[in-house]
């Protein structure tokens, strides 16, 4: 009976993994290239950045259409507008991964301390953004709680990451440059992971109506 | 919600054998637009005809339950006493073949008022109320038939209202309409709920989510959900009226 509309979520869903999924290689070249030292690992991820904001602009255009051609209501109507506010969040992740390359640069090569968690906490933020949008497709309401929960673990990896640095910067007072560069991508890590919860709340939003704060 | 105008309770409908109307119980709120909406043969004009008793007509027909407005149950009250209390506009606009001036003073002069100046005023103040006043001012005694069909509808609008109903029965009073005629009726009847209740029947699901503040969905006779129309739209509670909004039946 509306098998049309039906093909045009499934669609849109497809869009939305795609999305996702090139946030998450973004940020997976970014802490490689950190970890690995491997400016080459870096420089590409500018041009994921740049096809993650087309994509942005692509699942904009289709959600305006379905809207326009569907007038969707109830749950359809939620669905698509819900995904109309995730890929704003879905963008700025895209950005922030190309911003902590960006900062790489300035690293000069330095060997990234053994107590600064970056590579956990960008496993971390990846598996996040990966099961944030999972619970979109999946509808899935447990799992974007976990998502929900699981930014605590992160906020505590940026703190145990301040607190590293600024005991580094104690002992040796000529890394701050270093040090501050270094709490940047922690802070750009940590904001990813804020993101992903964004995503998560607007994926309980599109299954129950209502919002977290509301909920709670 | 509003204060109640019309109380249904338990209301049970047969056309013969066959039930058209199961155990219907709601309130209709006062000075507000309610829609009916629902697939085709799911009651939903039977429960509007039923609401100023155009069902009666119908011999085979079978009633139970109650329909309370003002206090009393209609089925015990004076039909026409009921009628001018409860309008009717129907899905056709059906003028009746004389001047626009006659068929706004149509219904008062039925019910005794025969001072020229105090049918002069009715057939403004009524034809004001449609919005249709100033394109009809100055042809008051041309023929009706001669309106365009928005036009022919807003004045069955202003003829209703002219023996000063509180309740406004609408069965898909668009549905033969161009979409500016559409959105001038739905203009009106926004305008209208400031002074009446609407009770409108409407296979346009958009339309309800414009202009009414509650939704009353049918399904084979039977009153599944009934709600702020906003909520409805947005968080339908039965799964039936879910799958009925969003085309996947109906």
């Amino acid at each position: 009976m509306r098998s049309r509309f039906d093909e045009q979520l499934a669609l849109l869903k497809k869009e939305m993994i795609e999305m996702g999924a090139m946030c998450e290689e973004a940020i997976a070249l970014a802490a490689r290239a950190l970890t690995e030292g491997n400016m080459t690992l870096a420089e590409k991820v500018a041009p994921l950045s740049q096809n993650i904001d087309q994509m942005e602009r692509d699942i904009e255009s289709r959600c305006l259409k379905l809207l326009l051609q569907q007038q969707p209501v109830a749950k359809d109507l939620r669905v698509i507008s819900a995904a109309m506010k995730m890929i704003t969040d879905i963008e700025r992740i895209g950005d922030q991964a190309e911003d902590i390359t960006e900062i790489l640069p300035y690293l000069a090569g330095r060997k990234l301390p053994d107590n600064i968690p970056v590579r956990e906490m960008a496993g971390g933020v990846i598996r996040m953004v990966t099961d944030s949008v999972d619970a979109y497709v999946k509808q899935d309401i447990d799992m974007a709680k976990s998502v929900i929960k699981r930014d605590d673990i992160i906020d505590g990896y940026f703190a145990s990451i301040k607190q590293n640095l600024i005991d580094l910067l104690k002992n040796n007072t000529d890394s701050g440059e270093f040090a501050i560069d270094l709490l940047m991508i922690g802070k750009y890590l940590e904001r990813i992971g804020d993101h992903a919860v964004n995503i998560a709340e607007w994926v309980i939003f599109s299954v129950t109506g209502m919002h977290k704060e509301v909920q709670s | 919600m509003n204060h109640a105008i019309i109380t249904v309770n338990d209301l049970n409908l047969w056309y013969g054998q066959s039930q058209a109307l199961k155990h219907i119980t709601m309130e209709i709120p006062e000075k507000s637009i309610t829609a009916l909406i629902g697939p085709s043969g799911c009651g939903k004009s039977t429960f509007l005809k039923t609401l100023n008793r155009m069902n009666d007509l119908i011999p085979t027909v079978k009633i139970t339950g109650e329909v309370r407005y003002g206090g009393e149950n209609i089925f015990e009250s004076e039909v026409n006493a009921l009628r001018k209390e409860v309008g009717m506009v129907f899905q056709k606009p059906n003028p009746f073949p004389m001047s626009i001036y006659d068929n706004i003073a149509y219904g008062p002069r039925t019910h005794g008022i025969k001072s020229k100046a105090k049918l002069d005023e009715i057939v403004e103040r009524s034809l004001r109320d449609a919005a249709i006043w100033d394109e009809v001012k100055d042809r008051l005694k041309k023929n009706a038939i001669g309106l365009s069909g928005g036009q022919q509808q807003r004045l069955c609008i202003a003829r209703a209202l002219a023996v000063e109903p509180k309740v406004l029965l609408m069965d898909e009073p668009t549905s033969a309409l161009d979409p500016i005629s559409t959105s001038r009726i739905e203009e009106l009847a926004m305008e209208l709920k400031e002074k009446y209740t609407i009770v409108i029947v409407t296979h346009n699901m958009q339309q309800a989510v414009r202009i009414s503040d509650f939704t009353a969905f049918f399904l084979l006779g039977e009153l599944v959900e009934f709600g702020e129309t906003e909520e409805m739209f947005s968080q339908p509670k039965d799964q039936r009226t879910e799958d009925y909004i969003t085309g996947r039946f109906g």
